[in-house]
């Protein structure tokens, strides 16, 4: 009897679990490849269940870094990418992996630090704040060091400066490539008590478990654009295009662009992302 | 060490007030690590035999290979799986990157060594007069095999256990091919990952005491079985 008991809990545990496990392998499913800036801030949890509702299908978020993301569209795992480089988001849709570039947010990266700046670069622009921290050589910078958009604007910001970033990243140990997400980095920074360059987004929403102040916030170098670009279907026959579409046209609508220019204001007591559908902001 | 203990307090509240969300992510975990232990175990298990009971040129290289690769970096096999089930891989076509099914499919990848192995082991443990006296009884060839499995079956036991141990612990596979989509592919390790990511580490904490609860209920679970 007591053998039976068992089985049949056993079993049972075993069909829920299987259940659980493998629910929603049949459904309909629009596969998303997006920056890490922009899930950690949660604001993919927010529009998910939107979506999901409007179209009926299941959608897969992946967060991964800019760089990432492109090579998954480029060999067509995914079927969109959110993602802030524009210079490599044009290099993909030129290179005929991705429909159109469409913007649909953007904010600003600032660097951040110990709040008693030891390096002394508060309110420099960012090349001055970048040179100060090359020539000094003590107070340690974070770098993403994972080839996504951050990254990326960090070696602008560099080139910029007139450094060679090969140079930089083997400059001394004040440099540190962390190779880890945005939220990661920022507290490891915090634990440094280094400095790094962060979207305003997810320094916003971290704010809570740093201990790390804005150090630089002005400079047109600094201005963070975020696009969505469906899969191009002559390079992936296999995208789900016609919900990709749908998910630009979702995140470019009049009511979804004030839903993420109000996103976290009650929370941070300021804007996290600024709509810019079909008005793009150049620096 | 207040981090520590607001884990543990907090991996209690969400077992006792079975948090839906938390119960999902385990379930999920329990579910692709039982598949693939299952599946692993069922070709193990033959070619253990077979490897076994059969003489034949570069048995010890074989066993040797097999050994090395109880090493396998969990994120080596998941790129290699990656690549593999890309759509711009070989067999793309399938269309499961990213799902729960590869996760399975990498998972036997990677415990199939270990499983396979120490199942070779355990038959090597066993008194060879056995299988000879089942022989000379008149058994075939499957049923000597099946009465050394019965002899080592103690220690077939903790191979399987080690192989399951091992799915359901590793983090790097399940990231590179599952993509730790919420609902879908997140187990717990990879949400400790991503927790932790997060700076959130009592959830992290209370998912790594919840796995080690889990892995103790099918350790008790297994034992009892064994034992009847």
């Amino acid at each position: 009897m007591q053998r039976k008991v068992t089985t049949v809990i056993l079993s049972t545990l075993v069909i829920a679990s299987l259940l659980i496990g493998f629910a929603g392998c049949g459904q309909p499913r629009l596969k998303v490849a997006t920056t890490t800036s922009l899930y950690d801030t949660g604001l993919w949890d927010y529009l998910e269940p939107m979506f999901e509702e409007e179209y009926g299908v299941e959608l897969d978020i992946i967060h991964a870094g800019t760089g990432i993301a492109l090579e998954y569209g480029m060999r067509g795992d995914i079927d969109i990418i959110a993602v802030h480089s524009k210079s490599r988001e044009e290099q993909f849709v030129a290179d005929g992996y991705g429909v159109e570039r469409a913007p649909f947010a953007y904010n600003y990266f600032l660097i951040v630090g110990p709040p008693d700046d030891p390096a002394g670069i508060k309110d420099m622009s960012p090349e001055d704040a970048f040179q100060t921290l090359y020539q000094s050589a003590s107070a340690r910078f974070i770098s993403r060091g994972d080839d996504s958009g951050t990254h990326g604007k960090e070696k602008a910001i560099w080139a910029s400066a007139g450094y060679d970033y090969e140079e930089v990243r083997t400059a001394g140990r004040w440099y540190v490539e962390g190779g880890k997400g945005m939220g990661a980095t920022l507290l490891m920074a915090s634990e440094m008590g280094g400095y790094t360059l962060t979207d305003m987004g997810t320094f916003l929403s971290y704010q809570s478990e740093l201990a790390l102040v804005p150090i630089v916030q002005e400079g047109a170098i600094l201005l963070n654009v975020y696009s969505v670009i469906a899969v191009n279907p002559e390079s992936d026959p296999n995208t789900n295009i016609e919900m990709a579409n749908n998910m630009v046209a979702f995140l470019t609508s009049p009511e979804i662009q004030e839903l993420i220019g109000n996103y976290g204001v009650d929370e941070y007591g300021m804007q996290l992302f600024a709509p810019c559908a079909g008005a793009e902001p150049m620096s | 060490m207040t981090e520590l203990w607001d884990g543990l307090v907090t991996a209690l509240k969400l077992i006792i007030s079975f948090d839906p969300e938390v119960m999902a992510i385990a379930g999920r975990s329990l579910a692709i690590s039982a598949t693939s232990s299952t599946l692993a175990a069922l070709i193990c298990l033959p070619l253990a035999t077979v490897i076994h009971f059969n003489k034949f040129r570069g048995k010890r290289t074989l066993i040797n290979i097999i050994q090395t690769m109880f090493s396998l970096p969990t994120v080596a096999v998941g790129l290699f799986v990656f690549v593999l089930f890309s759509s711009a891989g070989p067999i793309g076509g399938l269309d499961i990157l990213f799902t729960p099914i590869v996760m399975v499919i990498g998972q036997v990848i990677l415990i199939s060594p270990i499983m396979l192995g120490l199942t070779i082991s355990a038959l090597s443990g066993v008194d060879k007069s056995i299988a000879d006296t089942a022989v000379s009884l008149g058994a075939s060839r499957f049923q000597m095999a099946a009465v050394t499995i019965r002899e080592a079956r103690f220690a077939v036991l903790a191979a399987l256990i080690m192989g399951f141990g091992r799915a359901i612990s590793e983090v790097g596979l399940s990231l590179m091919v599952g993509g730790n989509i919420q609902g879908f592919t997140r187990t717990i390790t990879t949400a400790i990952s991503l927790e932790t990511s997060k700076g959130d580490l009592e959830l992290a904490l209370a998912l790594g005491i919840i796995l080690i609860v889990i892995a103790l209920i099918i350790n008790i679970v297994l034992n009892r079985i064994q034992q009847r």
